[in-house]
């Protein structure tokens, strides 16, 4: 059946008035959802273009037989990481392995696996430059702020554990049981996660929002921890590093990491 | 039309068996939610009204501001500002998932879930 002109013009005018009328009733529907005057940061938070830590090796080994690994404990207790003794299945945001492990391209550097073999090096996330995990999340989940931060958004999280895969660090862990079976004590200012999510560190982001540096580098009794941003030419991070000999873990993969090991 | 007398009283069963629960509950109104607001706090951040219907679009947009922006400081419509934290600030006062959330999210059985991270120091200690 064919459809006339005036009725093809008619049933035209009819739906512009209706989407016109269904677009202020829409309006009408969701005024006053915009309640915001606005947000803004914290006056007492820390402010940089690029977080980064310097572990000062040298004086990690000398105190390592006596502080316990502090850094490593502070942390857990913080965030509220579950003990899980399976290492398969473990959760870690930061933790201790040797120099072979942490750096495996440098093993056929003799001098220096002479010199470093066996050591405890603090591990990580690097909060790269050019962060692999970002680039293959599909939800976005992970990103990387403009403080340089590379974060978790937990509830975007569809547990694909892409970014597992992509960090060359094993910084990520994913959580295949519910971690709140497996804690010992608990911080109620900061969440637990959930089955089905990946972890990693967030360089403290909520610690930083209130002024503090992060739990490991106030823990650190050896204050080997150094934070700082690198973009600040005046920051203490850059003046170490400016001065003493640094390494960083698989530079060669071209990620950029923001974590720093002084070696000498 | 043919069967006129099966078809007919085979639609009118067919309609009031589905709208059955209507009838049943028709003029009942003990169902409706009384959620227990927290003992002690007069104000929220927004209005009651503005909580009650778009508390989880502000919650968005807070987790979207802070952890995305940086923007950690809530100015609400009053210029009160409020520290953006489920924890350290929302469940300071809302204290009692049962008596407070639940309530009302059962009732429109939707089952949000903020509680498999977040929690109170009370809730921690039932999985302590």
């Amino acid at each position: 059946m064919a459809i006339k002109r005036r009725d093809f013009l008619k049933l035209g005018g009819l739906t512009l008035v209706g989407t016109a009328a269904s677009a202020a009733v829409e309006n009408l529907l969701i005024k006053g959802e915009a309640k915001a005057e606005g947000y803004t940061s914290a006056p007492e938070s820390l402010k940089g273009k690029r977080w980064a830590l310097v572990i000062d090796v040298k004086k990690c080994k000398e105190n390592q037989s006596t502080c316990g690994f502090k850094c490593i404990e502070a942390c857990n207790v913080y965030h509220n990481i579950p003990n899980i003794p399976d290492p398969k299945k473990e959760i870690k945001w930061i933790w201790k392995d040797n120099f072979e492990h942490a750096f495996p391209e440098e093993g056929t550097n003799k001098y220096l696996v002479e010199k470093l073999e066996g050591i405890p090096f603090i591990l990580l996330c690097n909060h790269c430059e050019n962060p692999p995990c970002v680039r293959v999340c599909p939800t976005r989940a992970t990103f990387k702020r403009e403080d340089g931060i590379v974060m978790m958004d937990y509830h975007r999280c569809i547990g694909c554990r892409f970014c597992m895969a992509a960090c060359p660090y094993g910084a990520r862990s994913f959580n295949w049981y519910d971690p709140r079976k497996y804690l010992s004590k608990v911080n109620p200012l900061y969440p637990t996660r959930t089955k089905g999510v990946v972890e990693k560190c967030t360089l403290c982001y909520e610690r930083l929002a209130d002024g503090k540096v992060p739990a490991c580098v106030e823990a650190c009794p050896a204050k080997a921890i150094i934070f700082g941003d690198l973009n600040d030419p005046n920051s203490e991070v850059n003046k170490v590093l400016e001065e003493r000999m640094a390494i960083r873990r698989k530079e060669e993969l071209g990620t950029g990491p923001s974590v720093f090991y002084l070696i000498d | 039309m043919y069967n006129a007398n099966k078809v007919i009283p085979g639609i009118i069963i067919f309609i009031l068996f589905f709208t059955a629960p209507i009838w049943l509950n028709f003029g009942r109104l003990e169902a409706i939610p009384q959620p227990e607001l927290p003992k002690g706090e007069k104000k929220c951040v927004e209005s009651k009204e503005y909580m009650r219907a778009y508390h989880m679009k502000l919650l968005d947009d807070w987790r979207k501001k802070a952890i995305r922006e940086n923007q950690y400081i809530y100015i609400n419509s009053k210029g009160e500002k409020y520290r953006i934290s489920l924890q350290k600030t929302c469940l300071k006062c809302h204290n009692n998932r049962e008596k407070f959330c639940d309530r009302c999210h059962n009732f429109v059985i939707t089952h949000p879930d903020c509680w498999h991270c977040h929690f109170t120091k009370e809730e921690a200690k039932k999985w302590q």
